[in-house]
């Protein structure tokens, strides 16, 4: 039984912002099956009880004084724009 | 003879008697690329004018200046960003951005020291792959056989270093990608411990498991490299606060008492039978010099593999959202509103392997979904970590082989995702247990191409791996041996 679908597939590049064609979505149908497969091995182990590792160091909740500080300009900042209008990023329209 | 056959320390003493100058140095490197990067292409930007008013302002200073790196040629990968030079992490959706904002911590750490940057290295898009055949420009070549993949996905780093054109860089290892390609290149590249560098200015791939390393000739070399890029950082928070040792000093040379763990799963099936008796012809070596070995286990190894690929792909479909064609890289034309923006950038400016990983990460993440995948594999990932710790209450590291096989053709493995995957199931286990790990040349294969030898640490334990390295290298002479390219030796 495959793990995932083509439908399911179409849906994950939805969430993820990716707009695929009908051709990728089969292809990527087969590959994710093939991964998420052998990914399954996973459900060998007994994991009952075993503490998830996020990090592998001892961090937690690290601060800093919560100052301002000179850093990038607003010009700047839109230089590496593709399109930007007084002073902010310009994107296409939001709402239809 | 090229002058980056003398050691860094040997170059800055030349420098500082005023035998060379920097621009002497900046030339050699530039020459070496012009002669022979048309077929290694390891690198995609050069910093020719910039680094060439630098070495003339360095050479008003030269024998003056003790900066730890001064006047020292110097390559860097191009997930790193440098300010004003354009940064694309090997990918499409970056070919643009020719004006990075701010320096990476380690770029300013260079800075600091007096380096001078020669160009960004070629890599596998945003560090996903294991052969450099998935940067979106020309792939790098193994300088070796440039028939061969360098490795990946620092493939320009370790090639660069490899062909004589810088005498050192920066790479990054997220799954084995500085260890990998130092491996397949014959040069010595470490992954520090997690935490060990700053990631600030690393365009992030898999945050839990990143980090910044150096790729050099020698053990020495990358030492005295490490020295000058490691340390906290208050701009990570992910960086440790724990004490930068002198890593040259540990150069010591002496083995002996040294404890040695060898996984006998790194040593079983799927490893070359020319990779095996190099690491045993290495072990031999271990105890000439006096020190011991062991056959121990780490029994959750051929498990790093599926946990590896959901924990990494699950990081970065998070840590690649940032690529929205808003602010910088690629915008897809004629768009209607700002959703097909976003899907028809990153389908234009994403590589098949990037979006099969983001689509990988994403259904890990989904909804109904997370509980099965993404937290069953931290939880394993606790137990690899174990696994080690375990074997580190009683050795002082762990030695195998880097790699299963030597390097392979370019073409050999690119069709087929689990194959390619599998080139990293030595190294992937060393990033999700966090530890420390250095590949070192140990040998070549009847084809004439580079084994490496993979020592492994604990954490914040580098100077161990150091010393375990350099008194295998100083033993033997792998390290001195050079690619024939471009007709004359580099």
């Amino acid at each position: 039984m495959s793990r995932i679908s083509k439908d399911e597939v179409k849906h994950v590049a939805n969430l993820a912002r990716l707009a695929i064609t009908e051709e990728e979505a089969d292809t990527f149908t087969k590959q994710l099956d093939d991964i998420i497969t052998y990914a399954e091995q996973l459900n060998e182990l007994d994991t009952e009880g075993v503490e998830p590792t996020t990090h592998v160091l001892d961090l937690k909740n690290v601060l800093r004084k919560d100052e301002p500080k000179k850093w990038i300009e607003q010009e700047e900042a839109l230089k590496n724009a593709p399109e930007h209008q007084d002073g902010q990023f310009k994107v296409p329209s939001v709402l239809e | 003879m090229s002058l980056f056959e003398h050691s860094l320390k040997e170059l800055q003493e030349k420098l500082n008697n005023k035998e060379i100058s920097v621009t002497q140095l900046v030339e050699e490197s530039f020459n070496r690329i012009k002669e022979v990067d048309g077929e290694v292409q390891a690198f995609l930007t050069l910093n020719e004018e910039a680094a060439r008013a630098q070495a003339v302002e360095l050479d008003e200073q030269r024998g003056n200046d003790d900066a730890k790196l001064f006047g020292l040629p110097i390559g860097v990968k191009d997930n790193i960003v440098t300010k004003g030079l354009r940064t694309t992490a090997g990918s499409q959706f970056l070919s643009n951005f020719h004006d990075p904002l701010y320096d990476a911590t380690v770029v300013n750490k260079l800075n600091d020291a007096k380096s001078v940057i020669i160009g960004k290295l070629n890599m596998d898009e945003f560090a996903m792959g294991s052969s450099n055949e998935n940067s979106s420009y020309a792939s790098a070549r193994n300088p070796w056989n440039t028939d061969y993949v360098p490795g990946g996905s620092s493939g320009g780093s370790a090639a660069a270093v490899a062909a004589g054109e810088v005498p050192y860089s920066l790479g990054s290892d997220t799954g084995g990608s500085i260890r990998q390609p130092a491996a397949y290149c014959g040069v010595v590249g470490l992954k520090p411990t997690y935490g060990r560098v700053s990631r600030f200015g690393l365009i992030a791939f898999a945050s839990s498991l990143d980090q910044i390393g150096p790729i050099t000739r020698s053990v020495e070399d990358n030492a005295f490299l490490l020295e000058t890029i490691a340390g906290h950082d208050d701009m990570d928070s992910t960086s440790a606060n724990v004490d930068v040792p002198k890593y040259t000093e540990a150069l010591t040379g002496d083995v002996k008492g040294l404890k040695i763990a060898v996984p006998k799963e790194y040593l079983g099936e799927g490893v070359d039978p020319e990779v095996k008796e190099a690491v045993q012809r290495a072990l031999k070596q271990y105890e000439e010099l006096g020190a011991t070995w062991d056959e121990v286990s780490l029994p959750h190894s051929k498990y790093a593999l599926s946990t590896y690929y959901l924990l990494s792909s699950s990081e970065a479909s998070a840590n690649l959202a940032r690529f929205d064609g808003v602010r910088y890289g690629k915008r897809a034309e004629d768009v209607e509103n700002m959703l097909e923006m976003f899907k028809r950038s990153r389908a234009e400016g994403f590589g098949d392997e990037v979006k099969r990983r983001i689509m990988l990460g994403t259904f890990a993440l989904s909804s109904g979904y997370y509980d099965a995948y993404y937290k069953k594999a931290q939880q394993v990932r606790t137990l690899i970590k174990n696994d080690f710790e375990k074997v580190f209450e009683e050795y002082d590291v762990i030695v195998g082989p880097t790699t299963p096989t030597p390097a392979f053709k370019v073409g050999q493995n690119i069709e087929d995702p689990m194959t390619m995957y599998a080139n990293d199931i030595l190294t992937i286990p060393v990033n999700l247990a966090g530890v420390p790990g250095i590949s070192v040349p140990c040998g070549f294969s009847e084809k004439g191409l580079p084994i490496g030898l993979q020592i492994i640490g604990k954490h914040f334990d580098e100077s161990t791996v150091y010393r375990a390295a350099h008194a295998f290298e100083q033993a033997t002479d792998f390290h001195k041996q050079r690619p024939s390219l471009g007709g004359a030796n580099a």
